[in-house]
């Protein structure tokens, strides 16, 4: 869904698929997508709706991302290649994925952005440290505008939720106003 | 089909796989393309996970990862390199 408006639905809800499928629907070739982990996917696609939407945006866009699971479903992945000594084949693949703000990273490189970032870990989706943190990046001008949101990934089940606040937006950007979005 | 060109096709199947490679098919990987630069486009973090297969696939172990450099020229060479060199 983006602006409140569903984009694009499928009956598939394994995240490997439905991760596919998306990429496919929006039409980029990025072939360095394939090689992410299913973190960065997510919040690589999500950013790709929010930040296509907003072509004139530029490029001093912050990017605040925060989750509860953190990286913990590519840290399993990493386990397990590390956990037989019989059969140890660490994966450096795998390996660059076990932090979960290289998504942001993935996000950087793909829209050339060299702003100010950071992933926080909570229990759930915080909107009074999002609303603060996001005013004062705007207000200290640090940026123009902050590409934030919440965006989790665990074994089955994912979620994001991504929004851009400026200071020319049509949205009043308030601690309610995120709770609401997120709700909805 | 020869041994040696069994060995390239399952390089490049492996290759496309554990790499993640899902924009190259098999037809478009040629033996001679160069794996890194302006041929299959492979990175840094792939060229370490060729050095993890050539040890889990064919206990070879490369005791100086700058060898990966001529190794992993193609498939072609990796293939020469580990019909002489495997060790299962």
């Amino acid at each position: 869904m983006v602006n409140g408006t569903d984009v694009y639905g499928t009956d598939t809800l394994d995240k490997n698929e439905f991760f596919k499928r998306v990429y496919q629907f929006l039409g980029i070739k990025y072939s360095k997508f394939f090689k992410m982990d299913n973190l960065s996917k997510l919040a690589f696609l999500s950013a790709e709706f929010v930040l296509s939407e907003t072509p004139s945006i530029g490029k001093n866009i912050a990017i605040i991302l925060s989750n509860n699971a953190s990286s913990l479903d590519t840290d399993r992945k990493y386990q397990d290649s590390i956990n037989d000594s019989e059969n140890y084949y660490p994966s450096p693949a795998v390996f660059v994925y076990t932090l979960p703000n290289i998504g942001i990273g993935e996000i950087s490189i793909r829209h050339q952005l060299k702003s100010e970032n950071g992933f926080f870990v909570f229990e759930n989706y915080n909107t009074n440290f999002h609303y603060h943190y996001e005013n004062n990046l705007l207000q200290n001008n640090k940026c123009n505008s902050v590409l934030a949101g919440w965006v989790n990934v665990d074994e089955d089940s994912y979620e994001a939720f991504l929004y851009l606040v400026s200071e020319t937006g049509e949205i009043e950007h308030t601690e309610q106003k995120l709770k609401q979005l997120y709700n909805e | 089909m020869s041994n040696i060109e069994d060995l390239k096709l399952e390089l490049k199947k492996n290759i496309i796989e554990v790499l993640n490679l899902e924009d190259i098919s098999l037809e478009d990987f040629g033996d001679n393309d160069s794996l890194f630069g302006d041929g299959i486009g492979l990175d840094s973090i792939d060229a370490l996970e060729l050095i993890v297969m050539l040890d889990k696939d064919y206990g070879i172990r490369l005791s100086d990862p700058k060898e990966g450099k001529k190794i992993f020229e193609s498939v072609e060479v990796m293939a020469a390199y580990i019909a002489e060199h495997r060790t299962k």
